[in-house]
């Protein structure tokens, strides 16, 4: 079920500061965050994310595009590697 | 002869019926569009008049993308979520369902005819 708009898109209150400091300072710095069910919003469009895939930070470059989604959409928690014995690729 | 929407042309059918064979028109669409056009929905669509079969394409053209053009745009949103790598875009990418469906069974629909691999039974190598 999708969220109620009154409360509007749900967005970590830390990395949202983060977001912020990271667009005053206006230098090109990469912001952690465990925060995977963050959505996207305008304001970090041109800001690189690493999101936590319960292992590493994956980075994450934010374009236009992903405004509206979720952070964890862009970080994979799996690593398919291909099954045993299947050469081939 | 009724041709709506370029290449559909049902015929002897009740009207709501008839018009879902046009893709992007189910059931409510159509019932909506007939209601809209002041159209009985058991007139079958051999019975429509030229009037009528005007009045529907012209509702149609407004109000709803159909066919070719909703197939891009589908296509389109596939493609945007296929370039920002995200999950779903991923698993479109590789041919396996996109909504958390299991896949260890089932899943032939994305997957197509199932492949078999390994032949067990006879320990070669």
């Amino acid at each position: 079920m999708a969220r109620s708009l009154k409360k509007g898109p749900y967005v970590y209150h830390k990395l949202l500061q983060k977001v912020e400091r990271a667009k005053a300072g206006n230098k090109k710095t990469v912001i952690k965050t465990w925060s995977r069910s963050s959505m996207v919003i305008p304001d970090m469009v041109g800001e690189t994310i690493a999101v936590h895939n319960g292992k590493t930070f994956v980075p994450v470059f934010i374009t236009e595009n992903m405004v509206g989604h979720k952070l964890g959409e862009f970080s994979p928690t799996r690593n398919f590697r291909g099954h045993a014995g299947n050469r081939k690729r | 002869m009724a041709r709506i929407a370029g290449i559909d042309l049902p015929r002897s059918k009740r009207g709501v019926i008839g018009l879902t064979y046009i893709f992007g028109i189910g059931k409510s669409r159509a019932g909506e569009i007939l209601a809209k056009a002041g159209i009985d929905e058991h007139t079958k669509v051999e019975d429509w008049t030229d009037e009528n079969v005007r009045s529907i394409s012209s509702i149609i053209q407004d109000d709803f993308t159909v066919e070719g053009e909703l197939r891009s745009e589908v296509q389109l949103n596939i493609k945007r979520l296929m370039d920002i790598a995200s999950y779903r875009g991923l698993r479109h990418r590789r041919g396996l369902p996109v909504r958390g469906q299991r896949t260890k069974t089932n899943a032939r629909t994305r997957k197509g005819r199932r492949k078999t691999v390994a032949n067990k039974k006879k320990a070669t190598k």
